[in-house]
């Protein structure tokens, strides 16, 4: 295994930082009405179907019209939730100076609320990306996604836990932001968490009233039609949103640090890490704007805060600036993306197999798992653990 | 019953939008409406341009239609317009020159291009009939006082008649029965603004008397040069016992406070600024650093309010009127000292907003900027 530290030389970082930074001034210097245009056909176009799916449940009797609804509805809240809600909370307008594209104000058609997702995504996920104990979006808190997450017999629901994360979707991100796992520790006290929870039971509320309370009211006779189009629509928006993000940061050969990997990091060391711990999904324009252009995770990673629309322009030179350094560009199709994180759900799943030996054995040997050690697996290339 | 009915329909319609606030959560209704007509937003103002005329080569006057928050102004308070200028948007501060009265949704901004500037020129230049601006509430205490006085003398010079000839027109519009004076400066009779409108005034009231001031011509005017104390004697003798409302270029302003001063009345005089005033600015003893956090830049205070500081270390942080009225400014000091140039007063609160224009940094300083 190649260790963040070791793979260029001190000079080598800086330089390849220097060319990053310079694609980032290229394309902040160019930022304009362009930028603004794009983005509010893209609010244009997510309030357009928003409507349409809205109305036309009314003839939701109709199969073919009920189908229309849903898909309507569908697309409208992952445009919401995607190409719009994430890329405006990260602050990719706010230069603009509008103020229904600021970071700090922009609310999403999700149950999770802005203010708790802005925190928890924004500073703790992107600032510590793909470090564990830090990134708190390493498997969710309930998933065990990289091999240096120790096992324990709960993850045997590994499988289980991701299927259901993937049908809540947005329910596990608004849970996400109470950073349960931090209470559990005792590093944040139920009493501070009131505020958020004062925000998470408000938004929920607010959410749950108008798909499942008054919409399906106001069609009368056809509202059990309309509960079950506006649950259709949050469930696939759920399915879709979590496979893009899943396919973002956990596909094999995605690498994951150590808190020490990290420490005094300079701007070219952070760029390589977010470069190691992001992949990117292939697809077309249509493909790439539905995913919030988070099909482009790398480029993302590197400058989350520029207009998503700007990643598929820089993409080839971010390849060609890969390549020159030796680096990994992990990209595919999202079959084969999405295939490559199920493989590492099931995989993690199991014990690593001295952890087996242990339980198998019916004493699980505490000096043994510390002493673990970690090894490169020939087949896939990704992490495995074995006990010394 | 007659008197239920209306407060029925307000009950009625207050639930629908109640109701239509909750179905498009989080949104809002405002955000679709706005994408059926701009002007349709409910809780923000809007206008849109139904007129754009050239008084003179360097001005633009705008005739706008507001939306319906719009609850009027008082005549001499400004407004705050925004417009997007390459995807930014920008705001700055206008004052109406129509009337308080009359139609209570239109307003008229004339605006004089600054060749430096940013938000006038673009007026000036793309202003087009349909083009949709934002507009805040007003603001500004720059008004008459209820109580009409008895005598008033309005003087302007430049762009600056647009407060005080709002002023005039709500004194027409009133039947003002006292005496009231403007005397207006120009460079030249080619640059003077609105004179058909102020001829007009003169001639429906019995109470206005118009008079113009040519700076830089010898003839033509009521009076001619740079003010001095005689012009007054010259066209409203009595202006030691009249209310004074002034709004002009520095120069100007400077001149005639002196003659307020000397005279011993100044409390009669009341003024609005267009342009920034002299900040109290110390720049030899400044020490500490500033640290504008969002961009990670450094910069060792040089003593000179925030917004220049920031400008030199190559931001280009939001900004208005930069001399402390529009607000436009505003960030969040993290950390530190700063004190306010206009009033001298020190402040080292923590997560305190301040205003960068009229912001100067006394030791370390950090700010989200
Ligand atoms: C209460 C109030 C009412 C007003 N009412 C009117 C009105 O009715 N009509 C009217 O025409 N104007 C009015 N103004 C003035 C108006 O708000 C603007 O200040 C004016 O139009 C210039 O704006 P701008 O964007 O064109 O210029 P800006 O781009 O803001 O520039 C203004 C000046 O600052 C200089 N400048 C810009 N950037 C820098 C920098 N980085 N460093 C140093 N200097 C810089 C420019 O050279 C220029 O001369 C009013 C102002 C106030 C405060």
């Amino acid at each position: 295994m190649t260790g963040l530290q070791d793979r260029l030389t001190p000079e080598q970082v800086e330089e390849f930082g220097r060319e990053l930074d310079e694609i980032r001034q290229r394309i902040v210097a160019d930022l304009g009405k362009d930028d603004v245009d794009y983005i509010n056909r893209v609010i244009k176009t997510q309030r357009g179907l928003e409507v349409a799916g809205r109305g036309l449940m009314y003839l939701g009797f109709l199969p073919p019209f009920w189908l229309a609804a849903v898909a309507s509805l569908s697309a409208s809240k992952i445009l919401d939730n995607m190409e719009i809600g994430h890329n405006v909370m990260h602050g990719q307008y706010d230069w603009t100076r509008i103020p229904e594209l600021n970071s700090k104000t922009f609310e999403w058609d999700t149950a999770a609320p802005g203010d708790n997702w802005r925190h928890s995504h924004n500073y703790l996920h992107h600032t510590h990306t793909n470090v564990l104990d830090k990134d708190r979006d390493i498997g969710y808190g309930v998933l065990r996604m990289d091999p240096d997450q120790k096992w324990h017999p709960y993850y045997l629901g590994n499988p289980v836990y991701a299927t259901l994360l993937a049908l809540f979707f947005q329910w596990g991100v608004w849970f996400h932001d109470l950073e349960v796992d931090r209470i559990v520790k005792g590093e944040l006290s139920w009493a501070e968490t009131k505020e958020v929870r004062r925000k998470m039971r408000a938004k929920a509320t607010k959410q749950i009233g108008k798909d499942y309370v008054l919409f399906p009211l106001l069609t009368g006779p056809l509202a059990p039609l309309t509960f079950l189009g506006n649950a259709s629509a949050n469930l696939v928006r759920n399915l879709w949103a979590f496979s893009i993000i899943f396919c973002g940061h956990f596909p094999a050969d995605v690498e994951s640090f150590t808190e020490e990997e990290t420490e005094n990091e300079t701007r070219g060391q952070w760029y390589l890490r977010q470069i190691l711990g992001s992949a990117n999904i292939t697809g077309g324009k249509l493909f790439h704007i539905m995913s919030g252009n988070l099909s482009h995770q790398i480029e993302h990673h590197l400058f989350p805060d520029i207009p998503a629309r700007r990643y598929p322009q820089i993409a080839d030179e971010v390849r060609a600036i890969c390549e020159k350094y030796d680096l990994p560009y992990n990209t595919g199709p999202l079959h084969k993306q999405l295939a490559s994180v199920a493989k590492k759900i099931v995989t993690l799943a199991l014990p690593p197999k001295g952890a087996l030996r242990a339980l198998v054995g019916g004493h699980t040997d505490k000096s043994t798992e510390a002493r673990r050690v970690t090894v490169e697996t020939q087949q896939n290339g990704s992490r495995q653990e074995t006990a010394a | 019953m007659t008197t239920l009915l209306p407060r029925r329909a307000t009950r009625a319609r207050e639930a629908a939008v109640s109701l239509a606030e909750r179905l498009l959560t989080p949104h809002g209704i405002d955000r679709y409406l706005e994408l059926v007509d701009p002007l349709l937003v409910r809780s923000e103002i809007r206008a849109r341009v139904t007129r754009v005329a050239h008084p003179t080569s360097d001005t633009v006057t705008l005739t706008l239609s507001l939306s319906r928050a719009w609850r009027g102004f008082s005549s001499g308070q400004y407004v705050r317009v925004s417009v997007d200028i390459d995807g930014v948007r920008r705001t700055r501060c206008y004052s109406p020159a129509n009337s308080q009265y009359g139609d209570p949704r239109t307003l008229e901004l004339t605006i004089k291009a600054d060749p430096d500037g940013l938000v006038s020129r673009h007026l000036h230049e793309h202003a087009h009939e349909g083009m949709v601006l934002g507009i805040s509430h007003p603001d500004g205490t720059f008004t008459l006082p209820e109580w009409r006085p008895d005598s008033l003398l309005l003087i302007s010079g430049g762009s600056g008649i647009t407060p005080v000839l709002s002023m005039l027109r709500t004194l027409r519009d009133e039947g003002y029965q006292g005496k009231a004076v403007f005397l207006h400066y120009a460079d030249t009779a080619a640059e003077v603004l609105y004179r058909d409108a102020l001829t007009e005034l003169a001639d429906d009231s019995d109470a206005i008397d118009v008079a113009f001031g040519y700076t830089a011509a010898e003839s033509g005017a009521d009076v001619h040069g740079l003010f001095t104390p005689e012009h007054l004697d010259a066209i409203a003798p009595w202006w030691r016992e009249a209310e004074t409302y002034l709004c002009g270029p520095p120069g100007l302003m400077d001149a005639v406070r002196a003659a307020y001063a000397d005279a011993g009345i100044s409390e009669h005089l009341h003024t609005e600024e267009f342009s920034p005033p002299a900040l109290e600015i110390d720049t030899t003893n400044a020490t500490g650093t500033v640290r504008f956090a969002h961009s990670g830049r450094e910069t060792a205070n040089s003593g000179d309010v925030l917004l220049e500081q920031a400008e030199q270390a190559g931001l280009r942080p939001e900004h208005g009127c930069r001399m402390g009225i529009c607000f436009s400014c505003t960030q969040v000091k993290t950390s530190g000292c700063v004190r306010n140039a206009l009033t001298g007063e020190l402040s080292a609160e923590e997560d305190e907003e301040i205003q960068l224009c009229i912001s100067v940094p006394v030791g370390d300083v950090d700010i989200n900027c």
